[in-house]
């Protein structure tokens, strides 16, 4: 009864400022060393946050548990109010479609045109047909893709690739935004304009979380920068920078 | 769910065969080819067996009585033989109905070949056909206990023959069912995983963005029916053109043949063949998809 009570208080404050909360968060895989190891991180709602830190820092682990596709071994990991462990399998794609997801590779549906890509966030949540035909081209335009709406993910650039990634992230109106690597695979112009784009979105009020290698940004933007080391946070800075490893 | 989600989920299953062409070429292949191998097996077993039924039903033991038996006697015995659980139908015949076949038989254009009276005179018989051929020893040994009776013929070789083709063809259409269905298994569980690492990668970008189990499964399983479907049409299409063919081949090419060789007609083949190959079709398509799609829905 008191540990509902205490759920419900937390959960309550994690709705009014706390978008993420991670609490002594622990996770550790069959074989090896925890991946994360004791971490805990509060990030508020309207945030820009980048998770900086190298290969084997615990920085996919990190976005895994936030999408629910891990569990952690020990402590809480709450997100848009909900503690994302006790969750029911029936009940994650309900609470993914708060959380916009962009990842490296695009993870676009090969098969299907630009426009089809991104109505179909909206038809996984049923939006009505007239309203999807409303919806996309108004998304494409504010990514800059409206004329090409046609065209299939192999005929895009990577910059347009990951532009179509966005606006079916976005689509959808999430509270969190989670970009992993968005830059990975781009050039230096493409990366800008994508890390303009994340802006805007975050100006609107959009929670963004951007786990990233890429120093030169994190460096310029001058926003909240939490730095990972071998599963543990090691920095966490307002308007931070990138640490170079020892 | 939405009527428009509804029209979207059937959209994509057409779509998804089309988009997958060659997968689901591959599938429909797989799946028609079993029931192929099926259905030719299976119009050829249900022609073996009808062809036994028929003579089978030809076999008969006949019995004679004592020549002093009474009318009444023998109406008795009549009355005894029609009831046994072996018996399907018994056929009186007199001395006088056996002398006229007899007749009719060997003697044609010499008549009664000199005779006044009936030589076959005390020969009243039934003629005993059987419900099983196996059966026939059995009542053979009640049928001589019976106090009147002179005389039991029986066909005990062709008896024991035709009893034997039916256990054999049985042994044989279990061995052949067995082996098309490990053929199948082996054949469908590949296909499957060609279509597993094909749909990997769509699947887990479908749970990532908040799609529903039923949402990501609904499309695979109207694809996995449709493919079961047109599956199980295009050997049963091919198998009615063969059919037909062959048994008018057959018929023309072994006329000698003709009286053995009794052909069940191709509308009673289907009357099973049809509902049951169409099942086999869109089960396996429905389970092959359900599975495929179940072992990625855990993201």
């Amino acid at each position: 009864m008191a540990q509902a009570g205490k759920r419900k208080a937390r959960k309550g404050s994690a709705e009014a400022k706390d978008i993420i909360v991670l609490d002594q968060v622990s996770k550790s895989y069959s074989t090896g060393a925890p991946a994360l190891n004791g971490v805990s991180i509060k990030i508020r709602r309207g945030e820009f946050v980048f998770i900086v830190g190298d290969s084997g820092s615990g920085k996919s682990t990190l976005i895994k548990l936030l999408l629910r596709e891990l569990v952690p071994t020990s402590g809480s990991v709450w997100v848009n109010g909900e503690d994302v462990a006790r969750l029911k399998h029936r009940k994650i794609p309900k609470f993914r479609r708060n959380l916009g997801i962009v990842f490296q590779d695009f993870r676009l549906l090969k098969d299907r045109n630009v426009y089809e890509n991104v109505a179909f966030a909206q038809r996984i949540v049923q939006v009505p047909n007239r309203e999807i035909k409303k919806n996309v081209p108004a998304i494409l335009s504010t990514v800059g893709l409206a004329g090409k709406y046609k065209a299939k993910p192999k005929q895009l650039s990577g910059g347009e690739q990951q532009r179509v990634a966005l606006a079916r992230a976005l689509i959808n109106k999430p509270a969190i935004l989670l970009a992993d690597e968005p830059t990975g695979n781009l050039d230096p112009k493409n990366s800008w304009e994508i890390m303009k784009l994340l802006e805007e979105i975050n100006e609107k009020g959009t929670t963004v979380l951007v786990v990233t290698h890429n120093r030169e940004i994190v460096n310029a933007m001058k926003k909240r920068v939490v730095t990972m080391k071998k599963g543990v946070i090691v920095s966490d800075e307002k308007e931070g920078g990138y640490i170079d490893e020892d | 769910m939405r009527i428009s989600t509804f029209f979207y989920t059937i959209k994509q299953g057409f779509v998804n065969i089309v988009r997958n062409k060659w997968f689901s070429l591959a599938s429909i292949a797989t799946i028609s080819a079993c029931l192929f191998l099926f259905g030719i097996f299976y119009a050829i077993l249900v022609n073996f067996q009808h062809i036994v039924k028929t003579a089978e039903e030809g076999v008969s033991v006949t019995v004679f009585f004592d020549e002093e038996l009474s009318d009444d006697k023998i109406r008795a015995i009549g009355e005894q033989i029609q009831k046994r659980v072996e018996v399907r139908d018994v056929k009186f015949i007199s001395d006088d109905e056996a002398w006229d076949e007899f007749k009719a038989e060997y003697l044609g254009e010499y008549g009664d070949a000199g005779f006044t009276e009936n030589p076959l005179e005390g020969s009243n018989s039934y003629e005993i056909y059987l419900n099983d051929v196996t059966m026939q020893s059995a009542l053979v040994t009640w049928l001589e206990s019976v106090d009147g009776v002179r005389q039991v013929n029986r066909s005990e070789i062709t008896a024991n023959a035709l009893g034997g083709i039916n256990v054999l063809i049985g042994y044989v259409s279990l061995g052949i069912i067995f082996i098309l269905l490990a053929v199948s298994v082996f054949l469908i569980s590949n296909t499957v995983m060609i279509g597993i690492s094909v749909r990997k990668e769509e699947i887990n970008i479908m749970k990532y963005i908040g799609a529903t189990d039923f949402f990501v499964r609904s499309p695979f399983v109207i694809e996995g029916i449709l493919i079961g479907l047109l599956g199980s049409i295009v050997p049963l299409v091919s198998i009615y053109y063969i059919y037909t063919n062959v048994i008018v081949y057959i018929g023309e090419r072994f006329q000698i043949l003709s009286g053995l060789l009794n052909f069940l007609p191709v509308e009673e083949i289907y009357a099973t063949l049809l509902p049951v190959s169409v099942g086999i079709g869109v089960g396996i398509g429905f389970l092959g998809s359900i599975v495929t799609v179940r072992k990625h829905l855990k993201v």
